[in-house]
């Protein structure tokens, strides 16, 4: 303790050099945080967009042959797992039996719910404009349970499309593009014949690609409008654990005979495009703590050269070089907390302020402000980096000012 | 033989000590003897470049000789490592320099109670004893001065204090009024010869000052790396 006292009052008594340091790790260990929470925000907020669209899981064809199966024989003979192949297995398009899917997705305590949909085309006419969407047949119940339709919904309401047989839920760029407004009658061309719709709702999910073209329909209209009874549809599953989805789906695909894809790899591009950004903000910054690091390199390395005669005469009344070390090991460990804690403050404020910058983005996801994610693992990190930096900072002149000679430093003096 | 008779005695036997420089080994200690009671001051005097200095640092523990022995209360010093060394220089030895070395953002108390913290004495005990020896050297008013505030004589004063503080048995000093004028080379050597005196500590004298070495109980006088008799 006695270490850390002197150490302390070293530290006090250079407030400009001090303070120039702490200033290097308060914004390097802020930076890091903001830039992680922006860059970790838009992802997350990204995955929520997808799962609460597109669900965790979709289970779509069924394996026409075993072509392209591999599979892994254990010792015994048995099959420990196998799977298809993608590239090389032949597709039939949509689930064969969908009860006997549903009854088996039930087997699983993983899957919170899972819904089925019915997904083909047409083309909607208002009498003077016309589209073609993508019509998405759903039991608006199950449906429900595997996505955020009913926050997605701008305009509308979830009851009025659940009470009326022929209501539709239109995706808003859709809607605007049609010049519609709720409970207007719409025609619905295509398939088996023409369909009379009312306008039920209208649904933003902020993926521009949805909004633009699909259409939801209540399953047993879209299904006797394209004209398939009982089969070609898909399942959209939501899970309790959205992240352990890659594994459930190998498992479900070779329990189901279906191509079973998780929202990671259906999304692995853009999931990609974050994680670079985010760890080459994580490198740049870290750049700025390194920089801070240097500046606190030069600064120890001159407080040991003006210290070695205070070093000379505690090494004589009986402090040993590692009391000597651990006095500049403090200093360092004064500023590195110091930093980190001012650091932390300023990420906190300068994240929330970031939080409510007026910032509008379409396209992959939707939002009208800059999308933070508070996450204590960021300030972990940028504390952890900061603490690397300054322990080599201060580790190398400390342990040149344990390594000094009292003899030799007080013969010099004299 | 009887330690008892040994204790407060500092004994240097046929010390030796040389460095190279540039490839020329330069002998610096040629056989050094000497004999330093409790009690007493002994001074060492000498031309300057003589060896003086680093007859003491070997005698502090703060360099190793290339042969010969040192003894204190008996044990001798010359083959322990340095945490036992370091040990030693905490509780037996206290040093003065020419400069006295204050560390500069602590008052005269803090720095004096150093080696008392150091040794793992209690702060309010230290505190006490630092304050005691502040006013034995008659710097009551000025033990709460930041040490760079004090003027030489004060500053010196106080190093003397540090070196005393963790009442050591032998308290080495090189030419500790080497900075001061006669007026304040004179108290500093009248508190040097009392704290001998009545706390039977075995001072060693490094001076250039004639009459401080006169005052001395006995006066070594070196040249060329030997004490003459
Ligand atoms: N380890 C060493 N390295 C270099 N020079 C030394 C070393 N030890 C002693 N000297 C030199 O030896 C000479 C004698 O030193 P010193 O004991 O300080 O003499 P004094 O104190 O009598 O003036 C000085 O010139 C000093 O610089
Ligand atoms: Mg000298």
């Amino acid at each position: 303790m006695l270490c850390l006292e002197l150490a302390w009052r070293f530290v006090i008594a250079r407030k400009r050099p001090m303070i120039l340091s702490l200033t290097g790790i308060v914004f390097g260990v802020a930076f890091f945080v903001v830039t992680q929470a922006q860059t970790s925000g838009f992802e997350k907020f990204f995955i929520r967009t997808v799962l609460g669209t597109n669900g965790a899981i979709r289970i779509s064809d069924q394996f026409q042959d075993t072509f392209g199966r591999v599979e892994k024989i254990s010792k015994e003979g048995s099959t420990e797992f196998f799977f298809h192949s993608r590239e090389d297995a032949l597709y039939r398009e949509g689930v064969k039996q969908p009860e006997l899917i549903r009854e088996a997705l039930a087997q699983f305590p993983e899957v919170l719910g899972a819904s089925e949909i019915l997904e083909g085309n047409g083309v909607l006419d208002t009498g003077s404009r016309k589209k073609s969407v993508e019509i998405h047949g759903i039991r608006w119940v199950d449906h429900l349970q595997t996505s955020d339709l009913s926050k997605q919904l701008i305009l509308g309401s979830i009851t009025d499309f659940a009470s009326d047989q022929t209501g539709i839920l239109l995706g808003s760029r859709l809607y605007n593009r049609l010049n519609m407004k709720i409970g207007d009658r719409i025609r619905l061309m295509g398939g088996t014949g023409t369909l009379h719709l009312r306008v039920s709702g209208v649904f933003e999910t902020g993926v521009s690609q949805i909004d633009k073209n699909r259409a939801y329909l209540h399953f047993d209209i879209a299904s006797s409008f394209l004209g398939r009874k009982g089969e070609g549809s898909i399942f959209q599953v939501s899970l309790h654990e959205p992240e352990n989805a890659p594994a459930l789906a190998v498992q479900l695909q070779s329990a189901l005979n279906h191509r079973v894809v998780s929202w990671q790899e259906r999304e692995r591009v853009w999931l990609d495009v974050f994680k670079a950004l985010r760890v080459s903000s994580a490198i740049t910054v870290s750049c700025i703590l390194l920089l801070s690091g240097l500046g606190m390199f030069n600064v120890f390395a001159i407080l040991v050269i003006e210290k070695t005669r205070d070093i000379a005469i505690l090494r004589s009344m009986g402090f040993t070089p590692r009391d000597v070390a651990s006095i500049f090991l403090w200093q360092g460990a004064i500023v590195l907390s110091a930093g980190i804690i001012f650091g932390g403050i300023l990420a906190f404020g300068a994240t929330y302020l970031i939080s409510i910058i007026p910032l509008r983005i379409r396209g992959i996801f939707s939002t009208d402000h800059f999308v933070v994610n508070w996450d204590l693992n960021h300030y972990l990190w940028g504390a952890a980096i900061a603490m690397l930096f300054v322990s080599i900072a201060t580790w190398i002149p400390a342990r040149r000012a344990s390594r000094i000679e009292p003899a030799k430093i007080i013969r010099e003096t004299l | 033989m009887d330690t008892s008779s040994q204790d407060g005695v500092l004994k240097v036997e046929n010390l030796y000590y040389s460095f190279s420089e540039n490839d020329l080994d330069v002998q610096v200690l040629s056989g050094v003897s000497l004999l330093a009671k409790k009690g007493e001051i002994t001074s060492i005097v000498g031309p300057s470049g003589c060896g003086k200095s680093t007859l003491l640092y070997l005698m502090g523990l703060l360099d190793h000789a290339d042969s010969g022995k040192i003894s204190m209360d008996g044990q001798e010093m010359q083959d322990l490592n340095d945490r036992k060394r370091t040990v030693i220089r905490n509780q037996k030895i206290g040093f003065v320099f020419q400069f006295h070395f204050l560390i500069k953002e602590l008052n005269a108390l803090e720095n004096i109670r150093l080696p008392l913290l150091k040794s793992g004495t209690d702060r309010k005990l230290a505190d006490d004893k630092a304050l005691e020896l502040i006013s034995e050297l008659g710097l009551e008013d000025k033990w709460n001065r930041p040490a760079y505030k004090l003027s030489g004589g004060e500053q010196q004063r106080v190093a003397i204090a540090r070196s005393l503080v963790n009442s050591p048995s032998y308290l080495l000093a090189d030419e500790p009024t080497g900075n001061l004028d006669s007026k304040n080379s004179e108290m500093v050597f009248d508190l040097l010869l009392k704290f001998a005196r009545e706390k039977g500590i075995a001072v060693v004298l490094v001076t250039h000052n004639d009459k401080l070495s006169n005052l001395s109980d006995q006066t070594l006088r070196m040249m060329d790396g030997q004490i003459l008799i």
